[in-house]
């Protein structure tokens, strides 16, 4: 694809840049712990994270791992482990 | 030819005179000595219903700025000025304007920067915007403040171009002394720079992106475009001074403006309003039959490179007069003026543009370098600077 003037493009450019491939630790839930207060949900940056069913649902298409979901969680539910790719 | 009228104004209200005229949509300032005069006329002529346009007051110069690239971005001809500090404090959305090519015209009415604090005038300010990609147009005089200022829409917003324009012009010579100022109609003005039309716009019925990320496949590659509109701006500002001076007959060059050169022997080199002193010390000078000529640098960036080989090429001696210092090395004009003769004999130079964004660049990239550098002490020439390595053509 060619970049045009000022490499103006469509709308929704976030949306297609996927940046789970950045991530070195993955957030792992655990929906014995969880009880989908929806903390992680209002601390997580990217926006990654919903609450379905009062379980914490994590998108990894975006995760990028930052880790703040699990420090903030007050049950303890979400733990980072090493991402094997 | 129109012709215009001539009045006695400061050099401030000639520049708000060519906002005027440039129905100019929106203008956001905030007040800086020496360009608070500019920001007070234009608020008059907006609040009096000469100008119709949306005035902005802001909290200080980086709101200013970002307010006029957000009003450009969305088709509106817009405006803003400052002086030191206040340009400084631009610096960052200046960048992003450039990058995403959009024509703001800006006056830098030049002042020193501090420490030491000082209101008084060089180009301190302004030539630290050497890289942002904006296109730096230095003005002499009060009329040439007023022609550029509306040659600078022109240039900007042409569609081969969509660049930001800083108009540098001196505190005080230029924005407190009143001169005599021609100024043209308006239906001449218009007929000479007709409204803007942007190639894209942020339009929440047709919804873009500008400003997108890029990534070490692709910055260099944008990097490269913006270069390559730079060098092209050349040819319009040259086109554009020609077309004002055809409609107008106001002549104050194009990218540079040589001054009794044809037979000089020494030729001084200058930019904004330290040219008409030169100007006049020449006169005298030939009066007593030295022959001294001076080349006025109007385009500082782009960088006329080849013209300015043209001209002094035909000296024997140059003097570069800079109203800035790189400290730690001189003055920024003198060497790019120096670089730009410095091919004319000994070692030659060759230019690289390595590792932007985050490109690689290998042991086989640098290889690469030495063997240009052999061929070309071999003999062959050199066909494009810089070079920029790694490049990835298909994008471009």
């Amino acid at each position: 694809m060619k970049l045009n003037v000022g490499a103006v493009c469509g709308p929704g450019g976030s949306k297609k840049n996927k940046t789970g491939h950045w991530r070195s630790f993955r957030p792992k839930v655990d929906p014995e712990a969880c009880n989908g207060c929806g903390i992680c949900f209002m601390y997580c940056p990217d926006a990654s994270i919903k609450i379905v069913d009062k379980i914490c649902i994590i998108d990894y298409e975006y995760c990028k791992g930052c880790g703040i979901c699990a420090h903030e969680c007050p049950r303890d539910a979400i733990t980072m482990e090493e991402e094997r790719k | 030819m129109t012709m215009g009228t001539k009045r006695v104004m400061e050099g401030s209200m000639a520049i708000a005179e060519a906002i005027k005229a440039a129905r100019v949509q929106v203008i956001s300032a905030y007040p800086i000595t020496p360009q608070t005069h500019v920001a007070e006329f234009l608020a008059e002529m907006v609040a009096n219903g000469e100008l119709e346009a949306e005035y902005l007051k802001v909290d200080a110069e980086f709101s200013a700025a970002s307010v006029v690239f957000g009003s450009a971005a969305t088709g509106a001809r817009s405006y803003t000025a400052s002086s030191s500090q206040g340009l400084l404090l631009m610096t960052e959305v200046l960048y992003n304007m450039a990058g995403m090519r959009i024509p703001v015209v800006i006056t830098g009415m030049n002042r020193s920067v501090s420490t030491p604090v000082s209101i008084q005038p060089d180009h301190q300010d302004t030539i630290t915007f050497r890289d942002t990609g904006m296109i730096q147009l230095y003005v002499e005089d009060s009329q040439d403040a007023y022609n550029t200022h509306i040659q600078a829409f022109k240039i900007g917003e042409d569609r081969d171009i969509l660049l930001p324009v800083l108009v540098a012009a001196d505190g005080w010579t230029i924005s407190h002394t009143f001169e005599p100022v021609e100024t043209f109609p308006q239906e001449e003005i218009d007929a000479f720079l007709p409204p803007y039309n942007p190639l894209y716009k942020l339009d929440p019925k047709e919804p873009v992106t500008f400003g997108a990320i890029a990534m070490a496949h692709n910055l260099m590659e944008f990097r490269y475009l913006h270069h390559q509109v730079m060098h092209h701006a050349k040819k319009k500002v040259e086109e554009v001074a020609r077309e004002f001076k055809e409609r107008f007959g106001q002549d104050y060059g194009g990218l540079i403006q040589e001054y009794r050169t044809d037979d000089a022997e020494v030729i001084l080199v200058a930019m904004g309003s330290l040219v008409g002193t030169l100007k006049d010390a020449v006169d005298e000078m030939r009066e007593t039959g030295t022959r001294v000529g001076v080349l006025k640098i109007r385009c500082y960036r782009p960088f006329p490179d080849e013209e300015i080989r043209r001209v002094l090429s035909r000296a024997r001696t140059v003097c570069v007069l800079d109203r800035s210092i790189s400290q730690g090395y001189g003055g920024p004009l003198t060497i790019d003026v120096k670089a730009a003769l410095h091919n004319q004999r000994g070692p030659q130079v060759l230019s690289f543009m390595a590792g932007l964004g985050g490109k690689d660049v290998t042991i086989e990239s640098v290889k690469g370098i030495v063997e240009k550098a052999q061929k070309v002490a071999d003999g062959i020439p050199v066909d494009e600077e810089p070079e920029f390595v790694n490049m990835n053509w298909n994008i471009v």
